[in-house]
């Protein structure tokens, strides 16, 4: 077993864990004690690397996946803490900072917070905007933002982008005075 | 520059420079998003005195297209075209995290002969980035010449590439089982001539470049990266290779067949502009050398694809996995959940990117002089598709 999986379900309660591959394991940490779990494994297990954190939306489970891949280059090793939040109808969930961790988080932070609505107070920053300028509707990477609904509201109609079905459009052009000419042909052909 | 440059600007008890923009002694200045010296579409907030930098501010979202959120509207197979565009100027890598995470979450093991042609695959691509990044540093002091030699040479291996793939700039090679297709006939030797010829170039560059006083006087010393900085900010590949910590996927975590390469990446401990161009500059040797010797190992023929469900109806179970290799830039990878259903849940990509241009590239134009701004900035080799996604 990786090192600091035994602290992890020892002190921190963790559950679920996952050895995808060796040197490759994902657990879940209580949002409670994420930071705190987090915090040990940078100073004590070596994981001194934080690679990135992201987010999952489990609409259909209520719940937002937090993940915080953390890397210990001298074990060689990974290991990703899942925080499940309760998630919200109108977004807002609400998680620790760790900026004071590594400097970098804050920028994932405030990413997050504009993609997936979910808070962590006090990160430096994380109410300016990041990638989106001036939004206001719901953020984007939740599963309910309808993006197709969102293009066709926003950059449509635009001359030049009409849609056509691909099969009518096709015999009308083939032949305008009868459009149906070569579906009737092909079902004649299959039936001969 | 004064030699204390803490004394000014003043600072606050939090640590922040003191900016009153009122008092005339401070001007906002936009470096980009369009400007011969930013690596793509970015810009950068800089607050100068004089011709000094005091602070600077990344902004990103010029070209924001979404494509992680288009990735969970997509097939498995559809995800390919997509994700290659995740960064343009070295689209492999996206082919092979985003195949490699399908085909480990699938449970889809890749023939040999594949490995050894993605390995081709990537080092092609790899190639090319460096034919022109290596001299494109010397570029940021307006030194063009050898910029110019670099891309007539990434244009024999985009040839290469049109050869073995059919595109030259987005291949679509690697592909979740596998790979589209065996080398052509004689593609080989037509490879090992080009390599000639970088041999040739490899030569000049160290003259033009590497020899010239007006580069090695302002690259030494410049944008200096110690080397506690590496872990606390993120530093990746060649950038934390100048600083003298080893960091390169193919060696710590080695993917594919690269365990049965000989090399070895270069480190050292300057942690500056020029030092992070020698080991480019080496990056681009070795580059050369493992070309060579996947072509000579490699065997002649074999299967290059294994058998996976009917890519349109491919159902992948619950799991999620995080997939790296080594780019040009660093270590690139790809955290991919899937549900059970026919498209991913979640795909994120993790680019060095991410990391040098936005907290470590503010961190490091602080006092630096505005003309020097393009030179930190390519030496971190940004890519900003990879921060937008």
């Amino acid at each position: 077993m990786q090192k600091g999986i035994n602290n992890l379900i020892e002190k921190f309660g963790a559950s679920d864990l996952v050895e995808r591959r060796s040197g490759l394991s994902f657990i879940t940490v209580d949002q409670t004690k994420a930071v705190a779990a987090i915090t040990h494994l940078k100073d004590i297990d070596g994981y001194t690397v934080l690679s990135f954190i992201t987010a999952a939306d489990w609409i259909e489970d209520g719940k937002m996946q937090l993940t915080y891949m953390l890397n210990n280059p001298a074990e060689v090793a990974e290991i990703a803490i899942r925080v499940m939040l309760e998630r919200k109808k109108e977004a807002g969930e609400s998680m620790e900072t760790i900026h004071h961790l590594w400097p970098n988080a804050k920028k994932w932070q405030q990413e997050l917070k504009e993609m997936y609505g979910v808070d962590f107070p006090t990160s430096p920053g994380v109410n300016d905007s990041f990638i989106l300028e001036g939004w206001d509707d719901m953020p984007p990477n939740r599963r309910d933002f309808d993006t197709k609904q969102y293009a066709e509201d926003t950059f449509f109609p635009r001359g030049g982008r009409v849609t056509h079905d691909p099969a009518t459009y096709m015999r009308e052009q083939l032949d305008p005075k009868d459009p149906q000419y070569y579906t009737k042909k092909k079902k004649k052909d299959i039936n001969s | 520059m004064n030699e204390d440059r803490s004394l000014y600007p003043e600072h606050d008890e939090n640590g922040k420079p003191i900016i009153d923009l009122e008092s005339h002694k401070f001007l906002k200045l936009w470096q980009g998003p369009q400007h011969p010296g930013i690596t793509g579409n970015m810009s950068l907030e800089l607050t100068v005195s004089g011709d000094e930098i005091v602070e600077s501010k990344t902004h990103v979202g010029y070209l924001h297209r979404g494509f992680e959120k288009l990735l969970e509207r997509r097939l498995f197979v559809q995800c390919m075209p997509t994700s290659i565009r995740l960064c343009v100027a070295e689209p492999d890598p996206n082919e092979y995290i985003v195949s490699t995470a399908v085909e480990e979450l699938g449970g889809i093991e890749i023939p040999d002969n594949a490995k050894w042609l993605r390995m081709l695959s990537l080092e092609m691509a790899r190639l090319q980035v460096l034919l022109r990044g290596v001299p494109g540093q010397a570029g940021t002091f307006a030194l063009g010449l050898g910029y110019q030699w670099g891309n007539y040479l990434r244009d024999l291996i985009l040839d290469s590439f049109e050869e073995l793939t059919g595109g030259r700039v987005y291949h679509m090679y690697i592909i979740p089982g596998g790979v589209r297709g065996n080398l052509p006939e004689g593609f080989k030797g037509r490879m090992l001539e080009k390599l000639k010829l970088i041999d040739e170039f490899v030569v000049k560059i160290d003259k033009l470049i590497f020899q010239n006083v007006v580069f090695e006087s302002r690259a030494k010393g410049l944008g200096h990266i110690p080397k506690e900085w590496v872990d606390k900010y993120g530093v990746y590949g060649p950038a934390a290779r100048a600083s003298g910590v080893m960091r390169d996927v193919r060696k710590t975590n080695p993917y594919l067949n690269y365990d049965q390469l000989d090399f070895e990446p270069h480190v050292t401990t300057e942690g500056d502009v020029y030092a992070r161009s020698v080991v480019r500059y080496n990056d681009l040797q070795m580059t050369v050398d493992m070309i060579r010797q996947i072509l000579d190992k490699m065997p002649d023929g074999g299967d290059i694809r294994a058998q996976t469900p009917n890519v349109l109806h491919w159902k992948i179970p619950k799991g999620e996995t995080y997939v790296k290799c080594e780019s040009s830039r660093g270590e690139y990878g790809m955290y991919f959940v899937t549900d059970g259903s026919d498209k991913p849940r979640r795909a994120h990509l993790k680019g060095p990117s991410y990391t040098h241009a936005n907290a470590l590239l503010d961190k490091l134009l602080i006092n630096a002089n505005i003309a020097d701004t393009a030179a930190i900035m390519v030496s971190l080799a940004t890519c900003p598709p990879e921060i937008e996604r």
